[in-house]
């Protein structure tokens, strides 16, 4: 099961839920997920939170039918990798027909549950994606 | 920096082996590759042992004390046993480290080992277990699986290439009929494009026949300073170069979802510390976790151009017998993918191989050849050049 403890889903629940990454202001560039040292500039860069819009597009997909433990009842569903309109890229399931997916399809950001950890388990909830 | 050879060499059958444990399949290797070279535990000086996840997988951690003792080389002698950990990339790794030791003139006999006991669990916490290689914050917990990062490396590499499902299946294909000739392959039998096409869709555009297996084996090989190997055997086999280079952890981060940067650093390190170009390697053994990642994999080295390598595959140039035969071993697909064994069977494969010991699927004239070993969905990237000249 791909399962995480409260303590390690929790302390970046404000991200996930909320799509905050960092934005380095002596590069310029975007990172989601959050980073603490930007890549780019390393010890040279100056970081502050950014709060993504959410937008962007299919950079590529699949359809999943052989399941990650946990997803299960969740087969056929579509993993993709969306580019975000400031930048970075990020992995997300798509919401919809997997038959209509397309890479370069534009997506929006909706707030679903990802799963849970057992019957009585923490639920997690986090940001998937639907055309727009 | 003194120079390394390979003095013997052993790799278990690979498979399903519920008879036998994790300590029983390494001590297997181990004195096979040790009777291979004719070393005397006496002058072992170190152990090195990829192995990517005991604790996930048998839960048993400090398996290089674990080896040692059931070798018999830990009472008496005290053998330094370390283990190394790359994910997949375990094995390659610990054979750069164990190069590392001989060429510094730290260690003069060096085992360099790998080790996975992959069925004692179930297939569905076996993949658990390997999608830990991944970013389990922002990649697992939203439903990726290791087949899914790859098809998505295959979905795009379609779209940006015209790469076909059948190309791909042409990789499992080729695979397959090298292991009929592998002693020591876990599937040993000759599939055509329809039965991988036929077979049930893992993750689209990847077939169960495009994924590598879940496997149980162990490979060892024997490092000596290449001015004492002749003392051990008439064949020692030269490490020309050692090579190996990072990625991010996360496929999304990428600079190019199609291509793995750090295969193509390492490649380029490799050729650069072996004064060699690709096209004087007379054969490969890649990383071929998923048949779209041999594709990957022989762009990346720089045998044929960005988008090229399905074609390439077609055409028959990667079989035995082509331009450059790509993993006569079987590869991951048919030979089986025991994960931290893998890089060590790797080298295995090629010291055969050069050796002029590999049977109905030798090489004629090899002279030169290439492993490559990657972790994850390629943070990691681990790359040899082995030659029969000094």
């Amino acid at each position: 099961m791909i399962t995480m403890s409260v303590p390690r889903f929790w302390r970046k629940q404000v991200a996930r839920y909320n799509l905050i990454g960092t934005h380095c202001t002596n590069c310029g560039a975007y990172y989601y997920p959050p980073r603490n040292m930007c890549p780019t500039c390393r010890r040279g860069g100056k970081l502050e939170n950014f709060k993504f819009s959410g937008k962007g597009e299919i950079l590529t997909y699949t359809v999943i039918h052989t399941a990650a433990e946990g997803f299960e009842k969740q087969t056929p569903y579509v993993l993709a990798i969306v580019k975000l309109e400031e930048g970075p890229s990020l992995t997300s399931q798509i919401i919809g027909d997997p038959a209509s997916m397309k890479i370069g399809m534009k997506v929006r950001p909706v707030f679903r549950k990802l799963g849970q950890s057992g019957e009585k388990g923490m639920i997690y909830y986090g940001t998937k994606f639907v055309p727009e | 920096m003194r120079d390394v050879a390979i003095i013997g060499i052993k790799t278990t059958r690979f498979g399903e082996k519920w008879d036998v444990s994790l300590r029983d399949i390494i001590t297997e290797a181990g004195l096979g590759a040790l009777e291979d070279a004719r070393v005397t535990g006496e002058e072992i000086d170190a152990i090195l042992v990829g192995n990517m996840s005991g604790g996930q997988f048998i839960e048993q951690e400090h398996i290089g004390a674990l080896i040692a003792d059931y070798a018999g080389l830990a009472k008496e002698l005290h053998v330094p046993a370390t283990r190394v950990e790359a994910a997949c990339a375990s094995g390659g790794l610990a054979l750069r480290q164990g190069i590392h030791a001989v060429a510094s003139g730290l260690e003069d006999i060096v085992v360099a080992a790998g080790v996975e006991k992959m069925t004692d669990i179930s297939a569905s916490s076996a993949s658990t277990a390997l999608a830990a290689a991944a970013d389990r914050e922002w990649e697992g917990i939203m439903g990726a699986t290791f087949p899914g990062l790859y098809a998505m490396i295959a979905k795009l590499h379609m779209h940006k290439y015209g790469t076909t499902s059948e190309q791909l299946a042409q990789v499992a294909v080729k695979n397959h009929a090298n292991g009929i000739h592998n002693p020591i392959a876990q599937y040993r039998n000759k599939i055509s494009v329809d039965d991988v096409l036929r077979s049930i869709m893992v993750a689209d555009p990847l077939h169960i026949f495009d994924c590598s297996p879940i496997t149980d084996g162990a490979a060892a090989v024997i490092l000596a300073p290449a001015d004492i190997a002749h003392k051990y055997t008439d064949t020692p086999i030269y490490v020309k170069a050692t090579s190996q280079a990072s990625d991010t952890i996360a496929l999304h981060d990428r600079r190019d979802i199609t291509t793995l940067d750090a295969s193509v650093e390492a490649g380029k390190r490799a050729f650069k510390m072996a004064k060699l170009a690709p096209n004087d390697i007379d054969l490969v053994e890649v990383h071929d976790c998923f048949t779209i990642a041999e594709i990957c994999a022989i762009e990346d080295l720089g045998f044929v151009k960005k988008g090229e390598g399905g074609k390439f595959t077609e055409e028959g140039n990667t079989a035995i017998g082509g331009k450059i035969p790509v993993n006569t071993s079987g590869g991951l697909k048919a030979c089986g993918h025991p994960v931290g064994a893998t890089g060590i069977k790797q080298a295995a494969e090629i010291v055969e191989q050069l050796r002029g010991d590999a049977g109905k699927r030798q090489v004629d004239g090899a002279e030169i050849g290439m492993t490559h070993n990657v972790g994850g969905s390629g943070a990691t990237a681990v790359v040899h050049i082995f030659s029969r000249d000094r």
